[in-house]
This record gives structure tokens, sequence and C-alpha cells, in this order.
């Protein structure tokens, strides 16, 4: 009856999305096997939210087939909704009611009984560090505590496997981290979640597994480590004190390791090198040989940026969105 | 963890089983929707405030000038006007159901295991309270400026019954448009271009037979008319005759076709 108790948690077969003109995915593969935290990936527009929409039943595929848990997500998507939690990319509570009734509600919808409803709101509200505010309607609450009651929302039905789309998007550092240790405290219990998230930051330090997606594919999967190494070694950076100087600097740089990388916003040019720190003094002595002078020099294990840039060919949204804050600086 | 809750185990419930889960998540919809309208009195006094206004221009501006068989105004225009106002809370049940799409609860909804038609019978059967609330009050506010019910208590009942009744797959219609042009903007170009032309070319505020002849086949054709007639003979105390039945005919078959082409725009899965 159930989803074989071995299968993975979640399959993703040929899946592909057409919104008129539009391919939003173009044939992903996945699999995430039952209990870890499996991280997706990618700059906006890449698919992130259709493919957990179509997982969570709420959109249908164009062509291809998904299970989770098992079970299909199109033939048999209301035995599917039982097993499942999912906090979409919009935060989805209900205004007008406290942060109890609102998951008071969701857990009558889940067929639990009142008492039930209602106990598992207020240990939901615990959790997610929201007492104080219990009582108020969620329409006096911060946009970082409405965040949180959408993911405990999602917990309700104590699901199998719960999707998250972008949990932590415009949340403070503190809200970000209690929404972190909500996940991690998941993980640990069993719970199979899969995050999308365009913070390469949260994707390393929460999921075991990463998928990296652009233009509706799956570009690269693996551990971040493993996603690491795609880069081929550190990173060696480079700050120029002359803004001028930054073309030659990458050009000496790219005899050293492959597609240096310019930042003329914070006057930076970095190169993953597999040769190793020994190459370093080489380096400096190449450019001091060119006359260009450093104001900093950094050799540092590769970011899931640097992943993302060797990857793609271009920077993440949030690394380019980061860049032109600082340049407004 | 897993051992805190009860949740329901995996099998196929029975029928049984999903009827009672259908129930029971249509009355959660239900108070969900009726906290919303305590807490939102605006919207109890956006949908009562303008009839009450209506209510008042007609009798005391146009009144006068206007020949009915009743014995006063009032007694005429209250009827078409308690109608008209129960046919514009189909409006809030579409403008409500919109904002509901927009503010992305419904996509929390529709991932829960709940019953789909749930979400639309537990929005109508709310916004049909909220009607008899609005109909008490008119009715009430009607008689300190002179209506006056002309017939038994039964009949004075079904006079707001029948627009109360014809109102509701009125609403459920107004819900699948809510739900599929899923704009509270657009709902209300929609609406206001639908309504006033419906309810005006009737025989709600002048007699039919005061219009031009080629209007007139077009207003006694108009099922608000039919409404109309049928609470306004109740209310006095005369036979309704066949706009009784045509009333209650128009209602089943609206339903019949409305309250699935809700369910429907609300369930669909692009
Ligand atoms: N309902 C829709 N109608 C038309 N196009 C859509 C629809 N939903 C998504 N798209 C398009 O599909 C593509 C993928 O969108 P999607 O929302 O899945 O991206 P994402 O990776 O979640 O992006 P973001 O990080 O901005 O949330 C985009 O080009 C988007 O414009
Ligand atoms: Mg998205």
């Amino acid at each position: 009856m159930v989803g074989a108790a071995s299968a993975p948690a979640i399959v993703v077969k040929g899946l592909t999305k057409t919104f008129g003109k539009v391919e939003a995915l173009r044939g992903v593969d996945l699999e995430v096997e039952r209990g870890v935290v499996f991280g997706l990936l990618g700059p906006n527009g890449a698919g992130k939210s259709t493919l957990v929409r179509i997982l969570t039943t709420l959109q249908q595929p164009t062509s291809g087939s998904a299970t989770v848990v098992g079970i299909d997500v199109v033939r048999d998507a209301a035995r599917l909704r039982r097993s499942i939690g999912v906090a979409g990319q919009q935060v989805a509570v209900d205004d007008q009611l406290t942060g109890l009734e609102n998951l008071e509600v969701v857990g009558r919808f889940h067929h639990l009984s009142k008492e039930e409803s209602k106990k598992r709101a207020r240990s939901l509200i615990e959790r997610f560090d929201l007492e104080d505010a219990a009582n108020r309607r969620a329409n006096t609450y911060s946009g970082g505590m409405r965040r949180r009651l959408d993911v405990a929302a999602s917990l309700v039905g104590d699901p199998e496997v719960l999707f998250l789309d972008e949990p932590t998007t415009g949340l403070d550092p503190r809200s970000r981290l209690s929404v972190w240790v909500a996940i991690e405290e998941l993980a640990r219990g069993g719970t199979t979640v899969l995050l999308t998230t365009q913070y390469l930051e949260e994707a390393d330090r929460l999921a075991s597994r990463i998928a990296v997606v652009d233009h509706g594919l799956v570009i690269a999967q693996g551990t971040a480590t493993e996603l690491k190494e795609r880069v081929g070694g550190s990173v060696l950076v480079v700050q120029l004190s002359d803004h001028g100087r930054l073309e030659d600097a990458r050009v000496v740089l790219s005899r050293y390791g492959t597609n240096p990388k310019v930042d003329s916003s914070t006057q930076e040019v970095s190169v993953p090198m597999s040769a190793g720190a020994g190459a370093i003094a080489e380096v400096v002595r190449a450019l001091d040989t060119g006359g260009i002078t450093l104001s900093n020099l950094t050799f540092h294990q590769p970011s899931l940026d640097d992943v993302f840039f060797a990857l793609t060919g271009h920077a993440s949204e949030v690394a380019a969105a980061e860049a032109t804050g600082k340049s407004k600086k | 963890m897993t051992s805190s809750t009860t949740a329901p185990s995996l099998t196929t419930p029975s029928l049984m089983t999903r009827f009672r889960w259908g129930v029971s998540d249509t009355f959660v919809m239900v108070g969900r929707n009726l906290l919303r309208y305590v807490r939102l009195p605006e919207n109890i006094v956006n949908v009562t405030v303008s009839p009450i206004m209506f209510l008042l221009l007609f009798t005391y501006v146009l009144g006068g000038a206007i020949r009915t068989s009743t014995p006063d105004y009032i007694t005429f225009v209250l009827p078409g006007i308690l109608v008209q106002t129960l046919l514009f809370g189909g409006f809030g049940t579409a403008l409500g159901l919109a904002q509901d799409v927009q503010s992305g609860l419904f996509d929390r909804y529709r991932s829960l295991p709940m019953s789909r038609s749930a979400v639309i019978v537990g929005r109508l059967v709310a916004d049909l309270l909220s009607n008899i609330f609005v109909a008490v009050l008119m009715i009430g506010i009607g008689m300190l400026i002179g209506f006056r019910f002309g017939g038994s208590f039964l009949e004075s009942i079904g006079s707001p019954a029948i627009g109360i009744l014809f109102a509701l797959p009125a609403a459920a219609i107004f819900a699948a448009v809510g739900l599929t042009v899923r704009s509270v903007e657009a709902v209300n170009v929609i609406g206001f271009t639908l309504i006033f032309p419906i309810t005006f070319v009737s025989s709600a505020f002048v007699p039919v037979e005061s219009m031009p002849s080629w209007l007139q086949p077009v207003a006694e054709a108009n099922p608000f008319s039919l409404a109309v007639n049928a609470s306004r003979s109740l209310a006095l105390g005369e036979d309704p005759g066949s706009s009784l039945g045509g009333v209650l005919i128009w209602v089943v078959v609206l339903s019949a076709i409305g309250v699935p082409l809700a369910v429907r725009a609300y369930s669909r899965r692009s």
C-alpha cells in the first residue's frame, strides 16, 4: 500500500515543465535518499520552485515522472499529501488568525483532533521561538516571524519529507539561525528535507548533498566537498591597489589556473589553483615583475560561490547582488 | 516526534472516513472564514453601508417619482435592494477567494490532505451566514423608515430567504471566476460590469412596465427579476405564483454548474 519503505525519498526522472514558451524544467533527474538534507541550489529562474511545486502536487509536470516516498506525485497526489510538508517560497500565513490559530487550523486539516492540534501548535510555537507572539494576530508579525510560522506550519503533519523553498530568504542572522537549527534537528530525527536556496553558505552548512540547478537542468551534484573539488583546488584571491591593472592581473593569473574571475567592485581577481601553495611565490613574483602592486592576498578552500562560477561561467545571483551592494558603498 | 502525533495511517481511507473528514474540513473552513469576518469588521461595514445608502436614497430621493402598485415605494424597493445586496455578497466570496490565492494560503491548503470542496463550500457557507446578518440588518433599517411585511410570519421569513438562496449559486459562479482570474483587481472589474446591468435591468427598482418596450422582455427574463418578484410577493403577503418555482429551478441549475466549476478552478494544478 505505502511506498516501499526502502524506496528513496524522492525519485525524479526526465521531468520537464513548460509554461507557454518558457521551459522552466528541461529534463531533471534526481534521487534523494531517505533521512538526508538535500540542497537545491540555483540562481533566480533556475526552476527550483517549479520542481518543488511539482513534487508537492501543486503543479503537474509536462513530461517525465516523479515519486516521493514511493508515491507518484501525479497519479496518487491525494495520498502523497499526507506524507509531505511544504513551506513554499511565498509565505502562507493567515493574517487575521493568531500564530497558534494558524497552526491549529493546519492541524485540523491534517485531521488531527482538536486537542492534538492545539498540543502540536503549542510545541511548534515553542520550537520556533514564537511564544511571545503566540496569541497575536499574524498581521502584527515581522517578516522573520511570519517565515518561521510558515515553516512551523509545514511541520504540523509530522511529514516524512519536508520541502522548504528558500526558507531563510529575507531573515536576519538570528532568525536564519533558528530556522537552521530546526532543520538540523529534523534531520537528526530522520526527516528527509529538500531545501532550495540561493545562499551557498546555507547549502554548505545544512545539506549533505547538493544539486546545482541552472536554466531548468541539474548541472552538478554531490557533497559540498565533491563540488568544491570540481573547482580544482584552492582559490587564490589577489586584491589590487590599482583598479586599472585588473585585466593585466587576470592575464597573469590565467597562466596558473583556468578561468580567473574578476570582481571590479572589490578590485579582486581570483583563480582556482591546483598547483598548491608552492606556486604562490611564483605568482607574486610574476605580478611584481609586471609592476602590479597588491593590497591583499588570500589563499582559501573554494566556497560554493567559486563552485557556482566554475560550473556556470557566471556568478550566482547572491554573489552578484553582494557585488553591486558593495560597489554602491 | 512521530510518537507525539496520531497522524492518520497511510492506507486509503474508507468512503465513510473521507466523508467525515470532508465535513470536518468544511466546518473548520467555515470557522476560519467567520473569524476573519469578526476580526475585519470593515468587511461587514463595506457590504452594508452602500445598500443602506441605496435604501435611503431610493426611498427619499427617487421614490416619490416612481409609481408602483404597492402601498408605498419602500415596500416595493426593499426586496429589490435586498436581493441585489445579497447578490453582491457573491462578489465578496470571489474577492475573499482571490485574496486567499494571492496571499499564497491556497497553495498551503492545496498541499494538505484536506478536502478540495471544503475550501469552496466552507467559503459559501460562511458568506451565506454573513448574508443572513446583512438581510436582518437591512430589514431592521427598512422597518425604521416605514417598511412593513404584509403577510404571515412564514412569508416574512420566506421573503429574504428567497434572496439568500438565490445568491448562493451566484456566489459559486463568482467564486469560479475569482479563482480563475486570481486577482482582486480583476474580480472588481468583472464584478461591477456584470452586476450593475443585471440588477438594474430588472424589476428591482422600477416596475418593468415603465421601461421601453424593447427592454421589457429582457428585464422579465432576467432571473434576478424572478427572485425579486418572488421575494416581493412574499413580503407583501401575495401569492408568488410561478416565480417561486422558477427561482428554485434557477438555484438548482446554477448550483449544479457553479459549485463544481469553482471546485475545479480551485483544484487546478496547471
Ligand atoms: N506560473 C508560471 N507561468 C509562467 N512562467 C513561470 C511560472 N512559474 C515559473 N515560471 C517561469 O519558470 C522559470 C523557473 O521559475 P522558478 O520559479 O521555478 O525559478 P526559481 O529557481 O524558483 O527562481 P527564484 O530563485 O527566483 O525563486 C522562470 O523563468 C519563471 O519565469
Ligand atoms: Mg523560487
